[in-house]
């Protein structure tokens, strides 16, 4: 990082400096030093428009999907009437929310795994020295760095059931023996989207933990090497114990942005066959969009929101213990 | 190590590194040769690697047929002023939360990371009323408003990770000069922060570039919707027309990668920095 340097000032300059500063300008100037009342106004009204924005972009939309979900608001008959809790006694009787429900949380607890079992082993595998190690880092980001919607047409190409190049291979390798609709029959089609997700996520994942791995001390596994340790028990016992909160960390992350899927099935399968890859967002968006059910919708993404936050209380109640544990 | 084991390791990790090569990088590459490929080519016994006949017909068929030059114009509109708002807004925050006096900052970025988790489709019905109600339906405000806001806690925690990297000793420097809070901000703060500014502005403006959801909400017709629902939307009745898909596909990733690849050492540090910060 450039250093700035600045010439060493006299306590004489620094006085006449001062003194010189002392008449404040007027607040757009920015107000000079002393007054701390009103240093810490500008400082919020720099941050006044980040925080009005998140207000008004998150916060009130979730307090006003609050106030929709108490209420049978349907934009096809103008209805806005408060009606209680009636949409959460129908929630909990709805088949097809508990449907994409299961659907979700397999997904989630599915996609966050592979990803964080193949992103580890990608992690390792870059931690050691190769060539073209910076090419293949670089390489990784591809997947990343790609609209989703690509992805999903990508995926929804390489498995078509008729011409996909996946159904070529296999079946080529001996181990199908015909083609298989991969996104068209409900067995197979939720695997496939976790396939996709796992594709996109898990290279990004790997390079996290890469960063969590290179700030382990090397003089640590050299120790365990030195008292005999193989290079798997090296990783075992050294290096996985000490990589713990990255992986929770991450994993909190990885865990609740797969279980705001949207786009993969959408694009992929818009929910079929049978709703077999139905989640809570698609769901709740044909809910909102299709059939304009604002009240209902309403109460079907607050159970989503609730459902999220419980997620979330957990990983952060695994992290905490875990910085105790490690302190 | 004894030569055998040195040779087994290499064997692991050169497998292993060509593996990865191509779970990464193999798909887009099979769509960008299935982009130039004819659909008699693509629908036959035998799928091939290399196009032949090579043609261009997907990627005129992409732009005249299917309105992807509208949809590049309006992704470019709302990801470039996006980017530009996350950034100045996102560059306010993080200096006022890194250099001044604020009670509970701590506080406050764990609400605004939070904040950031929030299921997008829990906010997408509320929003969209909002929308309707001040004529942000179509436009490119409406989505840029929103982008904003879904873009601003990366960029305000990656910045604010950044300047609190920077040693305190040039404030005090600048104080002793007599430079005023804004302009230590200005003259002192951004001048040494332009690459983390580039990383930031470049995760800003992927994040605007690839958002589907709300696009889709809020757009109704080529004239505003944005390159993601304009793919999503190739279809034809009686086949998938995977040419024309992998050509636009292709169109709208490349750019993105080339800036990815140009810029991945500041990416993955920015990245790392805003997401896992202990």
């Amino acid at each position: 990082m450039p250093g700035v340097q600045y010439p060493a000032s006299t306590d004489a300059d620094r006085r006449h400096r001062v003194a010189v500063s002392r008449p404040s300008r007027a607040l757009p100037r920015g107000p000079m030093l002393g007054g701390s009342a009103r240093l810490a106004l500008v400082a919020w009204l720099l941050l006044l428009p980040a925080l009005i924005a998140l207000a008004a972009v998150s916060l009130y939309p979730i307090a006003n999907g609050i106030w929709l979900s108490l209420t049978n608001t349907s934009l096809i008959t103008n209805e806005d009437a408060f009606v209680g809790i009636k949409n959460y006694i129908a929630l909990a009787n709805d088949g097809q929310f508990w449907n994409a429900w299961d659907h979700t949380l397999l997904f989630t607890v599915a996609s966050t795994l592979l990803e964080t079992v193949i992103g580890l082993l990608m992690a390792v595998l870059l931690y050691e020295r190769f060539v073209g190690r910076a090419i293949l880092r670089a390489i990784m980001l591809v997947p990343w760095a790609m609209p989703t919607v690509v992805t999903s047409k990508m995926f929804g190409w390489l498995f078509d059931g008729q011409h996909g190049v996946i159904n070529y291979l296999l079946v080529k390798c001996g181990l199908l023996s015909a083609n298989v609709d991969w996104l068209g029959s409900a067995q197979t089609a939720l695997g496939t989207i976790v396939l996709a997700d796992v594709w996109k996520t898990a290279p990004f994942m790997a390079l996290l933990l890469l960063a969590g791995l290179q700030t382990i001390s090397p003089s640590l596994t050299d120790a365990a090497r030195i008292d005999g340790a193989n290079a798997w028990s090296t990783f075992w016992h050294v290096r996985l114990p000490l990589l713990w909160p990255t992986l929770l960390i991450a994993g909190l992350f990885r865990a609740l942005d797969a279980f705001r899927i949207f786009d993969l099935v959408y694009v992929l399968t818009g929910g079929g066959p049978a709703d077999s890859t139905e989640t809570l967002s698609t769901l709740s968006y044909k809910v909102l969009f299709s059939t304009l059910q604002f009240g209902y919708g309403s109460a079907m993404t607050m159970a989503t929101f609730a459902t999220e936050g419980v997620i979330a209380l957990g990983f952060c109640f695994f992290i905490i213990r875990q910085l105790r544990a490690n302190r | 190590m004894t030569t055998r084991q040195a040779r087994a390791r290499a064997a692991l990790v050169y497998g292993g590194a060509l593996l990865m090569l191509v779970w990464s990088a193999g798909p887009f590459v099979w769509q960008i040769s299935t982009s130039f490929q004819l659909d008699r080519a693509l629908t036959g016994p035998t799928p091939s690697f290399i196009p032949h006949p090579f043609t261009w017909a997907h990627y005129t068929s992409a732009f005249f047929h299917r309105h992807l030059q509208f949809y590049l114009r309006n992704s470019l509109i709302v990801a470039v002023f996006t980017t530009l708002f996350c950034l100045f807004f996102g560059t306010l925050a993080a200096f006022a939360l890194s250099r001044l006096k604020i009670r509970g900052r701590f506080g406050l970025l764990m609400v605004i990371l939070s904040v950031s988790m929030f299921p997008q489709i829990a906010i997408v019905g509320p929003l969209y009323l909002i929308a309707s109600a001040f004529n942000l339906l179509d436009t490119y405000r409406g989505l840029i408003i929103v982008y904003l806001a879904l873009g601003l806690p990366l960029v305000t925690w990656v910045l604010f990770g950044y300047f609190e990297t920077l040693p305190r000793e040039m404030d005090e420097a600048g104080r002793v000069d007599g430079v005023s809070t804004l302009g230590l901000l200005w003259r002192i703060i951004l001048p040494i922060s332009l690459p983390a500014l580039v990383t930031t502005g470049l995760l800003a403006f992927i994040a605007a570039w690839n958002e589907f959801l709300f696009a889709l909400a809020f757009t109704s017709n080529f004239q505003h919707q944005t390159v993601p629902v304009g793919i999503a939307n190739f279809t034809d009745i009686y086949y998938v027309p995977w040419g024309d898909i992998s050509a636009a596909s292709t169109v709208v990733t490349l750019p993105l990668i080339i800036l990815v690849l140009f810029f991945q050492r500041h990416i993955i540090q920015g990245l790392t920095m805003g997401g896992l910060k202990e």
